[in-house]
């Protein structure tokens, strides 16, 4: 048992806790709390896997925007007796059957897959991931396009992730002003 | 064995993935819902990142994609949000079962 198996096993164990805890968990500040410990998991799993801008981002956005959302929405909609809303027996059960179904099937896809060995070089870090963003690079640096044999690489136009950037940061401010205005304080008219 | 492999990663994926589907199918409050979703999307994400890492293929393109998802799990958390907060003023639950307005 080396050190990364070790640090792997300890955060996957944690992570996998915490998901069973949000799924467990009646009380809905609870799942948040939960979830919190979930998110932070899941940006462990990106630094042990070598993207640490990945992780960052995980952190920041999730952890410090998501979350905070999340938990203003509890705040603003959970009052008194409606915070426990029962689930039926039935349904719990129905769910659970589903849920291990879906485990299973898709833990026996992942498991014919087979384990590629990493060629133990460094993912790409913050600098070729900006560029890619700003159109500059080209998109892989030793890129083929996937599903195609290895042999000769085809050519690979230098187009990298400018426009896909635009478009989700256009989405987000749209969507943000869209939330604002839905979420307005209802003023009420008052008649002359 | 000195390095994990890609497979324990697709497994904790796997799982993830099924604690937020169990999540969605199962929880009443809206906002559970919600949470059961963000669990999906890190899901995918945590499969696009061990992808980047064990094919050399997917470098750039795992990381980009991965920031471009939690990106859009965040505007799709604030919309949802709203959307909780205007039944919220208008029915004073958050019972998803209690959505029946469109129902014919």
């Amino acid at each position: 048992m080396s050190l990364p198996v070790i640090l792997f096993v300890l955060v996957a164990t944690a992570t996998c806790v915490s998901a069973v805890g949000v799924v467990a968990s009646r009380n809905v500040v609870r799942m948040a709390v939960w979830l919190l410990f979930t998110l932070i998991g899941v940006a462990l799993i990106y630094f042990l896997l070598g993207a640490e801008f990945a992780g960052a981002a995980q952190l920041i956005v999730y952890v410090g925007g998501t979350l905070v959302l999340v938990v203003f929405g509890v705040m603003l909609t959970a009052q008194g007796p409606l915070r426990e809303l029962r689930t039926k027996r039935v349904e719990l059960i129905v769910g659970g059957v589903l849920g291990a179904a879906l485990f299973v099937l898709l833990a026996v896809v992942s498991l014919e897959l087979g384990s590629p060995q990493s060629d133990n070089a460094a993912l790409p870090g913050t600098g070729p991931l900006g560029m890619s963003f700003l159109g500059v690079t080209e998109t892989s640096p030793k890129g083929r396009v996937s599903g195609v044999p290895t042999g000769t690489p085809p050519p690979r136009t230098p187009v990298a992730y400018l426009l896909p950037f635009e478009i989700v940061s256009v989405h987000l401010l749209v969507v943000l002003v869209g939330a604002a205005y839905l979420a307005r304080a209802k003023r009420k008219r008052v008649k002359p | 064995m000195n390095e994990v492999g890609l497979t324990p990663f697709l497994l904790l994926s796997a799982f993830l993935f099924a604690c937020g589907a169990v999540c969605v199918a199962s929880k009443r409050n809206a906002i559970g819902i919600l949470m059961g979703v963000e669990l999906i999307l890190n899901a995918a994400n945590v499969n696009l990142v061990a992808f980047a890492r064990f094919n050399t293929t997917f470098r750039l393109e795992g990381q980009v994609f991965a920031l471009m998802v939690v990106v859009l799990a965040a505007a799709e958390a604030a919309v949802a949000l709203a959307i909780f907060l205007n039944f919220y003023n208008n029915h004073a639950t958050v019972d998803v079962d209690e959505a029946k307005n469109l129902r014919g």
